[in-house]
Parts: C-alpha cells; sequence; structure tokens
C-alpha cells in the first residue's frame, strides 16, 4: 500500500512537473492552443511551387521555344537589349523573388550556389554556407536551421536545385563566368533559399 | 521700483514676440500661396531647386513617414529608373541576407545616398553621392576583376566606367558587342520622326485638330501661318483657341498637350517643364543656375517658348530657341563645332535630312518605341550620369569607344566636342582582354 500510494505521489509530482515544463512556467501562453502552419510545412509548400514554376518555364518556355526548340525566342541575360529576348530560368526565377519582396515580407527566398555565375549568388549566412554543401552532399535531402540577421531570427531553408533540362547544363557549363563547366542532367547545381521570419 | 518695471517689459516684448511669431509661422504653413522659405532646413541641389517651395512635393502634407518621402521619390524617377534597368533595385536590399550591407548604408531608400537640402554635398549632378559607396558592398572586387587592382573605390563611377543605376551603356557584353566600330559610323544620321504622322490616321485626334466653335468676327489669320505644319495638317484656329467652344485670346499653358500627349508628358519631367508639373508658375532663365542671356531672364518657359505660337519651326526650336537663353561656354561654342556646321549644310540641302546635330539632337533625342519615333522632351532625360546619352545619342553617328572618350573629357563637353578626346576610357579594352583571356566563351546563347 506505501508502495503504491509512493508510486502514486511519484506519478503526481511527475505529472505537475511535466505541466510545468509543457507550460513552459507561463499559465496564459499555455491556455493559448499552438495554431498555424509549421514552418517546415510551409518552406515546402512554397518550395513545391516555386520549383514547378522553375522546372516549367526551364522546359516548356526556354527548352521548347529557344536555340534548343523552335529557336524562336533568345534567352539572355542581357533579354532586354535583343530582338525576341527571354530571361534566364535563374533570371526569371530572380524576378519573382523581387516581385514577392515587393508585395510582402512574410517570407523570402533566392537561388544561390557554390558554383556562381554571379558572384553575388554565393552563399553568404554561416547557414547557407551549411545548407548549400549539406544538400550537395546528401543528394535527394533539404536542409532546415534558425539564424539570426539584424535583429530578426529567421526559419531558413534550403533546397536542391537540380539541372532539369539540357539548356541548365549548357548554359553554365559553357559561361565565361562559371566556375564549375563539368555539370551533368540531374546534379544539384544550387539551392533555394526561403526565409521565414519566426 | 525702476529696476522691476524693466524686466516685466521685457517678459511682454519676449511674449507679444513669441506669439506674433507663432501666429506669423502659422499663417506662412496653412497658406498655400505662401513662400515656405522660413520652414527651409537649408537650400535644395540644383536638381530640385525650382520646387523647393513646393514642400508637399516630397514631404506629403504631413511630414510624418519616411515611407512618404520615398515614394514621393519614385513618383517623380520610379520609371525612369525601370527604363534604365536600375543596376540596384531596392528589392536588391530587401532580402535578409543584406542586413549586415543595410546596416552600413539603407540602400532601400534614395535619401540614403541623394540628401536634400545639403547642395555643398552636392557632386554636379544635381543631387548629392557619397562617393565611396560601392565599397560597401563590392570592396573585394579585385578578386573577380584581376584588372581592377588597385583602383580606388571613390573612382568607380568616373565616366566611362560604372553607375549605380543606369549601365545600360556599360554592361560589359555591350562593351563587347561594340568593341570594333569606326568612330564615325556611315551613314551618320538620326532617323526622321514619325510619330505625328502615324498619328494622323486617329479620328479623335483629327477632331481635335478641327476645333470647336468659329473664331470671332475680324480674326486675322496670323502670318505666314500657311506655311506652318499646322496650317498643313489641317489644325484650325479654334483646335487651340476654342477652349470649349468658347473663344479664348490665350490659350492655357499646357494646351498643346492636348494633341502632343508624349511631348508634354516629356517636357514636364524635365529641368523645362517640372515647375509646371508642380502646379507652379513657368520656369523663367532667372530661376536656373547655369549662365543665361540677361535679356532673356524673365521669358516663361512653356511650349510656345521655344516652339512659337504660330509658326511652330521645330528648325527655329532645335537651336535658335536653346541659344536664346543659354548663355553658358558648351551652348556659346556650339555655334563653332563641327556638329553645328553639319548643321548648316543641312539646312542649306547640301546633306540629308538627319544629317546635322542641333542642341535638340543631343538633349531632345528622338526614341523609337516599337515603330513609333518621337522626340524626347525631357532634355534632362540624359544629362547625367553623362553615359545616359550614349545610347540614345552618340552612337546614332560614333562608335561606343569614341562616345565614352569624349563624354569623359571635360574639355571636350565646354567646347562642344570641338576635336578628339585627350584621353582614353580603358573599359573596352578591359572587356575584350577578359573575353580573350577565357578564349572568347560566349555559352550557347
Amino acid at each position: 500500500m506505501r508502495h503504491v500510494m509512493k508510486r502514486k505521489a511519484t506519478t503526481l509530482m511527475a505529472t505537475a512537473i511535466s505541466a510545468l515544463i509543457l507550460s513552459g512556467c507561463g499559465g496564459e501562453q499555455a491556455a493559448t492552443p499552438v495554431s498555424g502552419i509549421e514552418p517546415k510545412v510551409y518552406t515546402d509548400s512554397l518550395f513545391a511551387v516555386m520549383n514547378a514554376d522553375r522546372t516549367n518555364y526551364t522546359k516548356l518556355i526556354i527548352g521548347r521555344l529557344g536555340p534548343a526548340g523552335a529557336d524562336s525566342i533568345k534567352p539572355h541575360e542581357y533579354w532586354e537589349d535583343l530582338e525576341n529576348g527571354a530571361p534566364l530560368p535563374a533570371q526569371m526565377f530572380r524576378y519573382g523573388a523581387e516581385s514577392v519582396s515587393e508585395m510582402t515580407s512574410e517570407f523570402s527566398y533566392s537561388l544561390q550556389s557554390l558554383w556562381p555565375i554571379n558572384g553575388q549568388n554565393e552563399p553568404k549566412t554561416g547557414l547557407e554556407k551549411e545548407g548549400l554543401q549539406y544538400i550537395v552532399d546528401n543528394p535527394g535531402e533539404n536542409f532546415y536551421g534558425e539564424e539570426k540577421l539584424g535583429d530578426v531570427t529567421y526559419y531558413t531553408a534550403v533546397y536542391p536545385d537540380v539541372a532539369v533540362a539540357a539548356p541548365c547544363v549548357a548554359c553554365h557549363n559553357n559561361h565565361k563566368d562559371s566556375p564549375k563547366t563539368d555539370f551533368e542532367l540531374g546534379d544539384v547545381m544550387g539551392g533555394v533559399v526561403i526565409r521565414v521570419p519566426m | 521700483m525702476g529696476s522691476k518695471k524693466h524686466p516685466s517689459a521685457l517678459w511682454a516684448i519676449w511674449l507679444f514676440g513669441s506669439v506674433g511669431l507663432a501666429i506669423w509661422l502659422s499663417l506662412q504653413l496653412v497658406d498655400e500661396d505662401a513662400a515656405k522659405t522660413a520652414f527651409i532646413p537649408g537650400p535644395m541641389p540644383h536638381g530640385h531647386h525650382q520646387i523647393e517651395m513646393q514642400c508637399s512635393v516630397c514631404h506629403g502634407p504631413g511630414f510624418d513617414s519616411e515611407t512618404v518621402l520615398q515614394n514621393a521619390c519614385i513618383d517623380c524617377h520610379g520609371e525612369q529608373l525601370e527604363d534604365a534597368q536600375d543596376s540596384h533595385p531596392k528589392s536588391k536590399f530587401t532580402d535578409p541576407r543584406n542586413a549586415d550591407r543595410l546596416a552600413n548604408v539603407d540602400a532601400r531608400l534614395c535619401v540614403s545616398c541623394h540628401v536634400e537640402h545639403r547642395p555643398e554635398l552636392d557632386v554636379g549632378l544635381g543631387v548629392t553621392l557619397p562617393m565611396d559607396m560601392c565599397g560597401h558592398c563590392h570592396e573585394g572586387i579585385a578578386e573577380d576583376r584581376p584588372s581592377h587592382e588597385g583602383m580606388g573605390l571613390d573612382t568607380c563611377a568616373n565616366a566611362g566606367c560604372h553607375n549605380f543605376h543606369d549601365n545600360r551603356a556599360l554592361y560589359e557584353d555591350f562593351l563587347l558587342a561594340h568593341s570594333d566600330e569606326p568612330w564615325l559610323k556611315p551613314p551618320a544620321r538620326q532617323p526622321p520622326r514619325n510619330l505625328l504622322a502615324r498619328q494622323m490616321k486617329d479620328d479623335a485626334l483629327l477632331a481635335l485638330m478641327r476645333g470647336q466653335g468659329k473664331a470671332p468676327e475680324g480674326t486675322r489669320t496670323p502670318e505666314h501661318w500657311e506655311g506652318t505644319a499646322h496650317a498643313q495638317a489641317g489644325v484650325t484656329c479654334t483646335a487651340c483657341h476654342g477652349a470649349a467652344g468658347e473663344w479664348v485670346d490665350s490659350p492655357q499653358v499646357l494646351q498643346c498637350a492636348t494633341c502632343h500627349k508624349p511631348e508634354s508628358e516629356g517636357f514636364l519631367q524635365g529641368r523645362h517643364g517640372m515647375r509646371l508639373a508642380q502646379g507652379l508658375a513657368p520656369m523663367t532663365p532667372s530661376q536656373s543656375v547655369l549662365n543665361m542671356h540677361v535679356e532673356a531672364s524673365h521669358r516663361e518657359l512653356t511650349c510656345i517658348s521655344c516652339h512659337g505660337a504660330h509658326d511652330f519651326d521645330t528648325q527655329s526650336a532645335a537651336v535658335d530657341s536653346c541659344i536664346g537663353c543659354h548663355n553658358d561656354e558648351h551652348s556659346n561654342e556650339y555655334l563653332r563645332s563641327p556638329h553645328h556646321d553639319l548643321w548648316k549644310k543641312e539646312k542649306r540641302g547640301e546633306l540629308p535630312p538627319g544629317s546635322g546635330v542641333t542642341c535638340a539632337s543631343c538633349h531632345m533625342p528622338r526614341e523609337e518605341h516599337r515603330d513609333d519615333i518621337f522626340v524626347q522632351h525631357n532634355q534632362s532625360l540624359t544629362m547625367r550620369p553623362v553615359e545616359k546619352m550614349v545610347r540614345p545619342v552618340c552612337l546614332q553617328c560614333h562608335s561606343l569607344a569614341f562616345s565614352l572618350d569624349a563624354l569623359a573629357d571635360p574639355h571636350l563637353l565646354e567646347n562642344n566636342f570641338n576635336g578628339k578626346p585627350e584621353h582614353h576610357v580603358p573599359s573596352i579594352d578591359m572587356a575584350v582582354d577578359r573575353d580573350e583571356a577565357r578564349d572568347k566563351k560566349i555559352g550557347p546563347y
């Protein structure tokens, strides 16, 4: 009996400690149920849309209408100066990120690489460097973490950007500013970095 | 006793003076027509000095946020920045990964670099500019570009090298594409204007040209009217003088905009029309920071100042109207320049149309939008930095290399390009060297 009582007392105490820990010592906060979408689900969903649009632009517009297809448009970095010029897939992606930044500060994203054609697109923060290296070393996996930039803490996710079509590989391997010239289809060429302020 | 009264009198004077000053300042503030000189912390650089009394143009009605100020900049200059394919748009700096850079210079805001009310900081562009700004982000440029080793970070924006916003004539591929051109291109001519001729098929425009109502009895036709472009196009008196069917002796200042919309829009965006655009009286040469002829000091700048009220002589508007007011060295030297010689020959019929180079050829260049060619009437648009003039103006006749060298030569700017450049800008050479060092790889596209 004493043993049972002792066990009950221990259980009660453990429950109380657990409740205290779970409540975070803040009664009011504990009363508010956690709601909203998980950051990982949020960034995964954003990436799904970005990746689908990026792949489709590369395959259906650049691949189909560019020099490798109907040759009716000229994909080029300085497309505005060319008749029938069209933005490169990486530029199209950046234009999207810039437009989003005009609309909301709830999230931001960028395309980066350990082998960038434009030096401004190499990873800069410690977490970016770690994440970009991780997705190269672990094909098929994503990278998630938190970092503080300025006064704000961010949930940062890094997703692999894979060479999905021949033009990706051809352009990067032949560009005079490309630090890496032996990409193959299916290689991780860089990563999409998505940030959500916490 | 006297010593007690004296302080009271001083207090009364102080109180009376303070209340009077407060009332006067309040009246100045609420009176829309009153000059706001007393509230201005300092004069404006010459880019904005004409409208410095219109505080609300930039500050809005309440002086209450930096957003209002930023929006005011973009309202007037946003379209130009977009057209210039701005190399450093705000979106480049809103990415959180640039938080450390923003801590040095908040490049999201125009006023971080272009400080108003401090004309002593103006670097000659009409705006202030920190000359070491590039170093905040591009300090290690020599690692990517060994050719830049040893170059000071305050020399990046030297003529012919780089601009913060507009690099359309300076980016590497453009330099390469224009690396092998003769200094004078054959044929060196401007394209003919065609916008109005194309619009003459527009029924709405033709109706405007016919006007409304009738001229009063006894109205005399201006001398030489029949030979003007307006008469030949079928424009009637009431097209300009008939406001909604009622005859007016003096049409409103912006009457021309009724038919000449793109030209008027450009005019209102430039130094000549910016006061009118803000609802102020037209600019007069006496308000200019440049040297002007004394006798022209009080002429008001509207469309008819240059084009005339009834003769609409574009040849006169292209040169005579300009030098009728402008009295600086560059303007005066034009009459002794090779460009002016070409203009004289064109006027005499010795050269084909478009061969002569007038003031307007360079400062009001002909712009092509799709198949429309019209005269850009914002004469400030391509003025500063000088490289903005390269593509719409200089390259019509000259090579890129010659253009960059000429625009970087202060002596040639003063003597109106009477001679060859004394110094060479190495931008194209550096691009070619880098290209050759990389086996001229141009990529699949």
